[in-house]
């Protein structure tokens, strides 16, 4: 819970992470490469007070995860959406166990998001299966440009992509993340394309589609089950708060205060000061183009949206309705293309 | 007289990251370019991740190569990524003048030509939202349906106005006074009640330009510092703040 002045938020950070990047867990340079692009992510984008040492950021570990988000960071509940990275980690990027063995210890703090790879095929099905009942899985973290062997990313609209799908609808893991990543296609877009064929499965898109916010903005608009992860935009409030206006800006036009979801991305950086800085941010006014983002929206995108995406309870007085459609969706942009 | 060095380094200015839409050399991209007496010209590139589009990695890469060819006294160019994730697979395929395909066999798109001009195409849309936004915040009583009729010759004489006619150009579109400012990339103007989603799309468009644009600078300079890019000498200026680029986890 943060509260400024007389205004309480319910937080929900809904995007977290425990890894490992340490050297001994480092299978080739990839992984080094890897974790030392987001620490270059980490340097580049926080505050000064807030930048962490490299050895730090190599790993974290349960205590000081709890410290940052619960105990220093407002959060009242947070979500792992673990990267598995097998090609390049020896135990993988997010450490399963150790995440599940904390969200189990704290299950009203903490949601456990597991992850599949469509490219195992049937066994990775059965698997997922395993997972799903094992973990209570309510969604999942997709990272599209894995490796795996000779293959350097997937497509979600892939007939066994869709088959993982149809297993989701069935074991009842609606939520969808999806993270855009380091891929040889760079106008992959396929992320957003397939909501069309599940509308019962949310799709979050992490980084709200950035850096390809347009494709990402115009597809969203058009469905009504695809939402914004703020993952990554959120830092821009320091570095760049114009630009960080911008996007904001643009995703209230574009889907509306009900589908974008905070996070912290931890531990690419830490949520205290993220939510300290948006609950203070506004959108410049000389950005006449754009409307003032209210307290009522603010409080949303913190916390609301994903606390009823995942069913994670909320104080009464805290609670707020949904707004109408936005003026071009969903699907209302349907009518006005090729206008 | 130029020297060879500074013909070399000049030659590269003619190479565009096709997303940033700016010269390779203004990225500070350029880690070094090394002339011998005798012609030889060896490049080394950098980017601001391992983990940046390695399409657009192998495009710059060739493109550079490319260039140096072209100039009458090069005898044998070297063009190298360093620091990329693809950096073995890039440089032996500019090594062996493999061309794209040759590069990266199976994942290969059919063209890159189509990724180009897709780019292009981006660029203009930008530039085209500069200007006519920049016209909106200066008049707030302007409506936005009134932007379809905007001609180039009732744009202000300034560096958005410049930077939309070279975009202009670089699609085959017209440049004349009485041109419309607000088509698409076949020069197709737009019918009042459709220019503000238009002009809305254009604009999500331009902020992830800019975005991707401080953000690949920023992080260059995070990721390698002050180191001074042997090419110019200098340092690089640093970028008034910065972040996201291809890359993202």
């Amino acid at each position: 819970m943060y509260q400024k002045n007389d205004t309480r938020y319910f937080i929900v950070d809904a995007h977290i992470a425990l890894w490992d990047a340490r050297p001994e867990n480092q299978r080739n340079i990839h992984a080094k490469q890897f974790i030392d692009c987001f620490y270059d992510y980490h340097r580049n984008l926080s505050p000064e007070s807030e930048v962490w040492t490299y050895e730090e950021y190599l790993y974290q570990g349960g205590d000081r995860l709890m410290k940052d988000l619960f105990d220093d960071g407002y959060v009242d509940h947070a979500i792992f959406q673990p990267a598995y990275l097998g090609e390049f980690y020896y135990k993988g990027f997010g450490q399963t166990d150790e995440a599940f063995e904390l969200a189990s210890k704290h299950p009203d703090k903490l949601t456990y998001n597991h992850n599949f790879d469509p490219r195992n095929g049937e066994a990775g099905l059965d698997q997922f299966r395993e997972d799903a009942k094992k973990f209570g899985l309510k969604g999942v973290k997709l990272y599209t440009a894995e490796w795996h062997g000779e293959s350097r990313g997937w497509r979600l609209d892939d007939p066994w992509a869709y088959r993982y799908f149809e297993a989701c609808r069935e074991l009842g893991v609606r939520n969808i993340h999806i993270h855009k990543g380091p891929t040889i296609r760079p106008l992959d877009r396929d992320a957003f394309d397939v909501a069309t064929d599940f509308t019962d499965l949310n799709f979050v898109v992490e980084h709200c589609g950035l850096p390809r916010l347009e494709d990402f903005c115009w597809i969203a608009t058009q469905e009504p089950n695809v939402h914004a992860g703020l993952a990554v935009a959120m830092p821009f409030i320091h570095t760049r708060p114009r630009y960080f206006a911008q996007i904001m800006g643009e995703l209230l036009y574009w889907i509306g205060e009900d589908r974008i979801q905070f996070s912290s991305d931890y531990a690419l950086w830490t949520p205290r000061w993220l939510i300290e800085s948006f609950v203070d941010f506004q959108i410049p006014e000389d950005l006449g183009e754009y409307a003032p983002i209210t307290t009522d929206q603010k409080k949303k995108i913190l916390g609301l949206n994903a606390a009823k995406m995942y069913d994670i309870p909320v104080p009464a007085d805290l609670q707020l309705p949904a707004a109408g459609e936005t003026a071009v969706g969903p699907r209302g942009a349907d009518n006005l293309v090729g206008a | 007289m130029m020297g060879r060095h500074e013909l070399a380094y000049t030659a590269l200015g003619a190479v565009m990251d096709p997303e940033l839409d700016e010269p390779i050399t203004a990225l500070g991209f350029v880690r070094s370019l090394t002339v011998s007496p005798g012609g030889n010209v060896k490049v080394h590139l950098r980017l601001p991740t391992s983990f940046c589009s390695p399409n657009f990695a192998y495009l710059m890469a060739s493109d550079a190569k490319d260039v140096l060819k072209q100039l009458d006294w090069t005898r044998k160019v070297t063009v190298e990524l360093d620091d990329h994730h693809d950096s073995p697979i890039i440089n032996a395929g500019l090594a062996a003048d493999a061309g794209y395909r040759g590069t990266f066999g199976h994942e290969a798109e059919d063209s890159l030509d189509e990724l180009r001009e897709t780019f292009r195409r981006k660029a203009h849309t930008a530039a085209m939202e500069r200007c006519l936004t920049a016209l909106l915040r200066a008049d707030r009583d302007r409506s936005e349906s009134s932007l379809g009729d905007v001609t180039l010759g009732d744009l202000p004489d300034d560096g958005f106005t410049s930077a939309l006619m070279k975009r202009r150009e670089a699609l085959g579109l017209p440049t004349a006074a009485d041109a419309l400012v607000m088509v698409d990339h076949v020069g197709q103007g737009y019918p009042p009640d459709a220019v503000p989603l238009a002009l809305r799309r254009a604009r999500s468009t331009r902020i992830s330009i800019d975005g991707n644009a401080h953000f690949c600078r920023g992080l260059l300079r995070t990721r390698y510092g002050t180191e001074a890019s042997e090419a110019t000498g200098e340092l690089h200026e640093p970028a008034a703040f910065i972040p996201l680029s291809v890359l993202t986890h």
